[in-house]
């Protein structure tokens, strides 16, 4: 029983990082029907990026601080050089364009960083928090970590005028550019924040999977999983999906699998969902017009 | 238009001539990265079916590429199959795989397909190694197997035969996907990839063609995966990740969607920038490893911006203006 309220325990702490991940995910897909192949590898480069400021002696906070904003911008920079041109390509350009993305940030990363495993310090140290055995530190901060990601963004786009916009952007351009949003900008935000949320999801991970430049492969497989059960289209589905996949593949991963064979459960767990629910657990359905 | 389509003939001829000499006139190493380069040219091939002609695009083709390779391996040596059984055996038993990933493939669409084939292409290390497995697969220490030797008394060594195996293997798929694209069939499969909706009207069975597509596309990398198993004499899990099934689509994407003849560029490419990479990091040490990536990664985004039609639609653009200038029509 013990052993197993651990592997729950570490799954929710998992589960956390994979349900912002897919979150970032969905914010791009509700823009543009898309998935971005590159979240992963863009999150980790952020990542890098934090752990070279802390190696110069910044503190925890302002390097996280930093990143976030960093990654905001370099988000809004990608979608601006990069993904713009290529808004009223086929879904196969766009794809095999992700993915080039997502070579050139393993590739920059390599480059910059070396391919050796680094450890990420964690703010949260020491001994467990309230008194929960089941989980680190760090665990308990990371799921802390992301709940409150999830509620800024809700509350972000609920209360203010920007993210309105940007709902209204995503829903209907054509509507929207007609009352005097800016769609382009807005696309261009979304890409940004969720390279920003990517980048905190990423920082979260690093000190319990490792920092290298293939960190984030397993963990945006994982997120791809949590928004395809969630339902793609829906942010909470998909921040459930994201816990419930971190939770699924610890408890698979320990007591049927085994933890080497671990990603054949997002693999098991996109296709069955496809081919049984395709909208996923909270997902529109949709339908096609002929 | 006659003379284009002659000199096309002389050019496909030329290829295969230089492709029958090579083993003959290099050697060693060369030999062995000439076979390498025609086994990545049959996976190409399957790939561009599959994505270049019907549309489907294919993260994870590396996992038939690996199906191929196991299944030759297993059937090699634990079942005793000689090599000229293992491999056909192997690539039936990836078009059935192919076949079956195909169906759910159907209800997916693209970006969905994209995320299943790229699931399936990060979790195929780890399927491979798979504990339940190991008694067959050799887990994390993979198989050997011991390479050909040339039949009938023939004056060849081993790298000379095991070339020959894979020309005259890649020679007769080119000549089945010739037949298959420029026929019926290819028309079909381009039809549902440009327009599924009209293609149904009339009258193209879209559901069946889609799913054999995917069958006969996963036997060529099932083809292509065992000729690289007896090839390379070892299989072993961490050769068939995520970067090898990235690399097809880079391969096909370089060569052009929807080429035949471009999959030779592409195979030409895959094979020798990493080879490029490794030598530049004998004298730039290890930050020279990022060096295929960042090609791969550049090319992919500049090849979708400039030039979607590949090396090979560059090739041609340039031979028929060429053409024009000298009053060919």
């Amino acid at each position: 029983m013990n052993e197993f309220l651990h592997q729950l325990a570490s799954g929710l702490a998992l589960g956390g990082v994979y349900a912002i991940m897919a979150l970032a995910l969905v914010m791009i897909y509700q823009a543009t029907q898309l998935v971005n192949f590159a979240q992963g590898e863009m999150a980790m480069f952020s990542t890098y990026f934090a752990w070279k400021l802390m190696d110069t002696g910044w503190p925890y906070w302002g390097a996280f601080a930093a990143t976030v904003v960093v990654s905001f911008l370099g988000g809004l920079a990608i979608e601006r050089l990069v993904v713009r041109p290529f808004a009223k390509a086929p879904v196969l350009s766009s794809i095999i364009v992700f993915i080039g993305l997502a070579l050139i940030f393993n590739a920059l990363a390599g480059w910059l960083y070396g391919y050796s495993v680094v450890t990420v310090d964690t703010p949260f140290s020491g001994r467990p928090w309230f008194g929960n055995v089941y989980m680190s530190a760090h665990e308990s901060g990371a799921v802390l970590v992301s709940l409150a990601v999830l509620a800024l963004v809700y509350a972000f786009f609920r209360f203010t005028p920007l993210g309105l916009a940007m709902r209204a952007a995503a829903q209907n351009p054509t509507s929207s550019r007609l009352v005097g949003i800016r769609v382009g900008w807005m696309l261009a935000l979304g890409w940004g924040l969720a390279a920003a949320i990517g980048a905190i999801a990423g920082m979260m991970a690093a000190p319990i999977v490792y920092l290298d430049p293939n960190m984030m492969g397993g963990v945006l497989l994982y997120a791809f999983a949590g928004a395809v059960l969630g339902g793609i289209d829906n942010p909470f589905g998909a921040a459930f999906g994201g816990f419930a996949v971190g939770v699924l593949e610890n408890l698979i991963g320990a007591y049927v699998v085994g933890a080497e064979t671990k990603l054949s459960v997002a693999l098991a767990i996109i296709i069955g969902v496809l081919v049984w629910r395709p909208s996923g657990l909270f997902g529109r359905r949709l339908v096609a017009r002929v | 238009m006659a003379r284009a389509d002659e000199l096309a003939r002389v050019a496909t001829l030329a290829v295969f001539a230089a492709g029958l000499a090579f083993p003959f006139l290099a050697s060693g190493y060369h030999l062995y990265q000439g076979a390498e380069t025609l086994i990545y040219a049959i996976a190409l091939l399957g790939l561009n079916l599959l994505t270049g002609f019907n549309g489907q695009i294919s993260l994870g083709h590396g996992a038939f590429f690996a199906i191929g390779a196991y299944g030759t391996a297993v059937l090699a040596t634990k079942a005793g199959l000689p090599y000229w059984a293992a491999i056909p055996l192997a690539s039936v038993i990836c078009f059935v795989a192919g076949f079956l990933f195909g169906f759910p493939a159907l209800r997916f669409g693209g970006l969905y397909l994209a995320l299943a084939t790229f699931a399936l292409a990060v979790a195929t290390p780890q399927i491979l190694a798979f504990k339940g497995f190991e008694a067959w697969t050799g887990g994390f220490q993979g198989i050997l197997l011991t390479k050909p030797k040339p039949p009938f008394g023939l004056k060849l060594s081993a790298d000379q035969w095991l070339y020959l195996i894979c020309f005259f293997s890649a020679a007769a798929l080119f000549w089945a996907a010739r037949n298959l694209t420029t026929g019926r069939v290819g028309r079909a499969l381009i039809a549902i990839r440009d327009h599924p909706i009209a293609a149904e009207t009339m009258g193209v069975n879209a559901a069946l063609y889609k799913t054999s597509c995917f069958g006969v596309s996963a036997l060529y990398a099932g083809v292509a995966g065992g000729l690289s198993a007896i090839a390379v004499g070892f299989v072993s899990p961490e050769s068939f990740g995520l970067a090898l099934s990235l690399s097809f689509l880079v391969g096909v994407v370089i060569g052009g969607l929807a080429s035949l003849g471009g999959v030779i560029f592409g195979a030409v490419f895959i094979e020798f920038v990493p080879n490029l990479a490794d030598q530049l990091s004998m004298s730039f040490g290890e930050s020279a490893k990022a060096l295929p990536g960042a090609i791969y990664g550049v090319l992919l985004i500049l090849a979708m911006a400039g030039a979607p039609s590949g090396a090979a639609g560059a090739l041609r653009a340039i031979a028929s203006r060429t053409l024009g200038a000298l009053g060919f029509r």
